[in-house]
């Protein structure tokens, strides 16, 4: 393999996002309050290689979807990079640019709720073909080596995306409502396959989902990974999910990465005290009777996170360095973890 | 053997719409003995919320049980008159709903909640009733709970509020509580306190619980039996471990195949191909036939009753006991 190849598709590097929730300025000026800031995404690095899936696991207002809009350019990064294949996409998606939608082309988002995310007045012929009329992709002379279609093939080609996410190409003619969860989130699947990227981002793809349909989406979404060497950025809050479908973990806490690692590692080994606590957490199906460690606490208010360490107040192995000083995502044994107590051998 | 607390038995729940009669629930029938955690498991639309709510009997109008009937320690409850039933709702049956948020009144004080459900349904005075109030949530683990009762709802996080919701449900002691997906809308770290907290409680308490949920790694942690509901029917009825370990039922055994497990590395999980039929359109014969992969002729034409299959009992002709026979 060359080394072109071995470089990764999607590079962040120290992204952040800060969210300006300060009260309007009138009450600030009469109630005598400050500025307010939430800072959803905090300083968060990683590499995704071609081909492969990185999932982002971490409880409610961790930050993993403000990740995934940062990523696709839904927000504006307040500090930090993006680099999707060799070129920052931050400056050139919102330059406007023929390069910019040539950009957004390559890379595309599922979203978490079927219901929402489907326009319930168009056809799913609409639907799914509106991806290639925006992208100027649908044209009188193309041909089938450059991703445009010919205007007459457009039928043909919506119904060959329905078929590769396991629908019927009559299914086109139909209106979502007509539709199941399941069936819609392979609509939206197939919406976002429509312009052949090689970038998913997936927010939650399957949590609105039933298990045996969530079953039927992960199955067609690892088909087509195979198929097509799509490069996945999966988020979830579900570490079964993300056991099955990754092949790097993130884990999140309060908008920083405070762990890092193959998938294999991190569930067998898994270092950090909080990565340990969400694999404790999980209701255990097989019954095993392994011990657990009782979880404890809860998320601190993002507005006001802890000071050194975010996960202090809760952690069992907490010292007075972890409540003055933040530890810096550092590789130990391989493994990128955030943590005082790993790297001075004291868990 | 005791007496069972609970007897649900051939319950029909009917929903009548201009077009035609929608059968919701379909002879449902099962038991809870007192003290008992009974798991009720199935997908949206497998009918197991509107089990619970024809227990609690709150079935939404034009929502009406058709036939069959409900029993509680002995007594009829399904067909009693409105303030009848209110006197038993609270005071003998606790629910618990998914949303914390929607089931707490915004506008009061949770102290003013849980002494006003304190007061309704025991003769006690307010001193006592709010005494007994502070000692519930000092039970259900919040914190600093002399203070906190004079807080308002939204001054509680999601796992705080499901704690109240809680007490409020234990505050008359009452004898079963129904718990509708309790942990559904909470993350998985509050989630494991909210179970135990609940498991817990209602033993200390002797109060029986009906556990609504979709999850089956909540009902392999809690419960005691596990009834699997599909299309308005339990299709399979039994032990915990044994329903997830030696399943009986083909949908249960598609079931549990769907769920990505923690322990073991599969390329792709079992899947059941198909959705769950709509109520207009549910199949004659086994509801799961045409999804069921081993579907033979006698499914498509006859509809299977609960009998024993294993260690469980299974709705499903591969246990009947003509078929046995012949294997």
């Amino acid at each position: 393999m060359s080394a072109v190849m071995k470089a990764p598709l999607v590079e962040v590097r120290d992204l952040a996002k800060t969210f300006d929730v300060s009260p309007p300025w009138l009450n600030r000026v009469v109630e005598r309050k400050g500025r307010q800031f939430v800072h959803a995404v905090d300083g968060v690095s990683f590499a995704i290689e071609r081909g492969k899936t990185l999932a982002l696991v971490g409880e409610s207002g961790c930050g993993k979807s403000t990740v995934a809009r940062l990523l696709v350019g839904l927000y504006a990064p307040t500090r930090g990079h993006v680099r999707f294949d060799g070129t920052e996409t931050t400056a050139t998606l919102r330059s406007g640019s023929r390069s910019a939608l040539a950009l957004r082309r390559r890379m595309q988002m599922i979203f978490q709720d079927p219901y929402a995310s489907l326009n319930p007045r168009w056809k799913v012929a609409d639907i799914v073909g509106e991806p290639l009329k925006e992208h100027g992709l649908v044209q009188a002379g193309g041909d089938g080596k450059t991703r445009s279609v010919r205007a007459a093939d457009l039928k043909t080609h919506v119904a060959e995306l329905l078929r590769s996410v396991g629908l019927a190409p009559a299914d086109a003619e139909k209106f979502p409502h007509q539709f199941s969860g399941g069936q819609r989130q392979r609509i939206s699947i197939a919406r976002a396959l429509a312009t052949s990227p090689e970038f998913l981002v997936c927010d939650e793809p399957t949590s609105a989902l039933d298990v045996s349909v969530q079953a039927q989406v992960l199955n067609i979404m690892k088909d087509l990974q195979r198929k097509q060497g799509l490069t996945y950025l999966f988020i979830s809050h579900n570490l079964a999910v993300v056991r099955h479908v990754s092949d790097q973990v993130g884990v999140m806490y309060l908008g920083r990465l405070v762990e890092l690692a193959d998938k294999a590692e991190l569930f067998a080994r898994p270092r950090h005290p909080y990565t340990r606590m969400l694999l404790d957490a999980i209701p255990d199906i097989h019954m095993s009777g392994r011990a657990r460690t009782p979880v404890q606490g809860e998320v601190p208010n993002p507005l006001n996170p802890p000071a050194g360490c975010s996960f202090h107040p809760r952690c069992p192995h907490a010292n007075e360095r972890c409540k003055i000083e933040r530890p810096a995502l550092l590789n130990i044994k391989g493994v990128q973890v955030a943590c005082h107590a790993v790297e001075e051998g004291r868990i | 053997m005791t007496a069972p607390l609970l007897e649900v038995c051939h319950l029909r729940v009917e929903f009548p719409t201009r077009h035609a009669t929608l059968v919701a629930l379909d002879d449902v029938s099962f038991e809870i003995a007192p003290g008992e955690i009974l798991g009720v498991v199935g997908e949206s639309g497998a009918g197991k919320s509107l089990t619970g709510a024809s227990i609690i009997g709150l079935l939404d109008p034009p929502g009406r049980v058709a036939a069959g009937e409900i029993r509680f320690d002995g007594r009829r409850i399904d067909n009693l008159p409105y303030e009848e039933m209110r006197k038993i709702r609270g005071r003998h049956i606790g629910a618990i709903f998914q949303d914390p948020l929607t089931s707490l009144n915004p506008l009061y004080t949770v102290g003013r909640q849980l002494v006003e459900t304190i007061q309704t349904h025991l003769s006690v005075s307010a001193d006592e009733a709010r005494r007994r109030a502070i000692g519930l949530l000092k039970e259900t683990g919040i914190p600093a709970a002399e203070q906190r009762i004079d807080q308002y709802p939204h001054q509680f996080s999601g796992g705080m509020r499901q704690r109240v919701v809680i007490a409020l449900a234990l505050a008359a002691e009452p004898k079963l509580i129904v718990a509708d997906e309790p942990t559904t809308a909470l993350d998985v770290s509050i989630q494991a306190q909210i179970i135990s907290l609940l498991k817990r409680l209602c033993h200390e308490h002797g109060a029986a619980v009906m556990l609504v949920t979709h999850d089956m790694g909540v009902i392999a942690e809690t419960c005691d039996r596990v009834a699997v509901m599909y299309a308005g029917r339990v299709v399979e009825i039994g032990p915990v471990h044994d329903v997830i370990h030696s399943p009986a039922h083909p949908y249960t055994v598609g079931l549990m195949g769907s769920i990505p497990a923690m322990d073991e590395d599969r390329d792709r999980l079992l899947q059941i191909d198909g959705a769950m039929p709509r109520l207009t359109a549910i199949p004659a014969g086994c509801a799961f036939n045409p999804r069921c992969p081993k579907v033979f002729a006698r499914c498509r034409v006859e509809r299977p009753d609960l009998m024993p299959a294993q260690a469980t009992q299974a709705a499903c002709w591969l246990h009947a006991a003509d078929m046995k026979a012949a294997a």
